[in-house]
């Protein structure tokens, strides 16, 4: 709300931060309940980015450039898929086997409550870190970034 | 009754992918092939693949959004609309036969429903009690075939690190 002249109009904006949380909560519900419902880290994922992707349509790029800026998504991205393979590699030393459940081995759970499938809810959030920091990425660059050939910056240099 | 309705969305989702192909105006192709999306998120839904359906829905409305971005700006340049007569009907024999083997293809499938693999009615008897996951679809993709979701891990990483850096702001200075 700080740069009212870029993005779209008001209405919009303010429809925006109605849902924009409701969005994102909708996300985190389907990646957290991926093994009991249907849905999983991979749908969720891409819709906790599609709010990313709703904020910068609707307020402009300064706006999400404050919440969620793209070195930050960098780092989400990798931390995703290295929570994913780190999951993966415990599994050797206490399952027996690159990808063992090696948690539901030992530990069990009750099946249909939340805390049940072992590994699975956590490759879930890895996946969605990744899914969600990687296709915000995509859009972040392709919408922002501009090719700027040499002699674009002699013009300027020009006009200058 | 479901399957009269899939036939009719079918039909839809054709004439839907024919209007984008001959519409004059790029975002109104745009917009009817989303309609193809859309339609076929419903039939998913329809063949009891919810899973499937969730995520078809929102990689369609993801997509839209980009496409409208992209196309809303471009202008589009007329072209004279020369059909020639030998590449169409070169590539209507091609057409042909390739709808004549899939036919022959299709016939060797095994009916809707039906199973090939022997590996399926372990993972539908056995996944609660291996896995602890009460959706079989995330119990068989996180841990079943998790090898495949690594695959695919690393296919979407190595496809964003190459939009980042061949399109980042700054080149190094060397």
């Amino acid at each position: 709300m700080t740069n009212n002249k870029s993005g779209l109009s008001e209405i919009v904006k303010s429809v925006c931060c109605w849902i924009e949380g409701f969005i994102f909560l909708f996300g985190c519900y389907i990646v957290l309940f991926g093994h009991l419902t249907p849905g999983g880290g991979f749908a969720g994922g891409v819709i906790m980015a599609a709010s990313f992707i709703l904020i910068m349509l609707s307020f402009g790029k300064e706006r999400v450039d404050l919440l969620f800026p793209w070195t930050r998504s960098t780092l989400v991205e990798s931390f995703g898929a290295l929570l994913f393979i780190g999951v993966a590699w415990l599994g050797i030393y206490y399952g027996g086997g690159f990808f063992a459940n090696f948690l539901h081995q030992k530990f069990g759970g009750t099946p249909f409550t939340f805390l049940s499938g072992g590994t699975i809810p956590i490759s879930n959030v890895a996946i969605a870190l990744k899914v969600m920091a990687g296709l915000f990425l995509v859009f972040y660059v392709l919408s922002t970034h501009k090719v700027i050939l040499d002699e674009d910056i002699s013009k300027t240099e020009k006009d200058k | 009754m479901v399957h009269v309705i899939i036939y009719i969305l079918i039909i839809f989702m054709l004439l839907a992918a024919l209007v984008a192909l001959e519409a004059k105006n790029l975002l109104s192709s745009v917009v009817s092939i989303g309609a193809v999306g859309f339609m076929l998120s419903v039939v998913f839904l329809l063949l009891r693949a919810p899973d499937i359906a969730i995520i078809q829905v929102i990689i369609e409305i993801l997509t839209l959004v980009i496409l409208i971005r992209a196309t809303i700006a471009v202008d589009v340049h007329l072209v004279k609309n020369i059909r020639q007569f030998f590449p169409f009907a070169i590539c209507m024999v091609l057409l042909l036969l390739l709808f004549m083997f899939a036919s022959k293809a299709m016939d060797l499938l095994p009916e809707f429903g039906n199973y090939l693999s022997e590996v399926a009615p372990h993972y539908l008897a056995n996944g609660l009690k291996e896995t602890g996951s009460a959706n079989i679809v995330t119990s068989v993709i996180l841990d079943y075939r998790a090898y495949d979701t690594l695959g695919e891990a690393t296919v979407l990483f190595t496809a964003i690190l190459g939009a980042v850096v061949l399109l980042r702001r700054k080149a190094k200075n060397d």
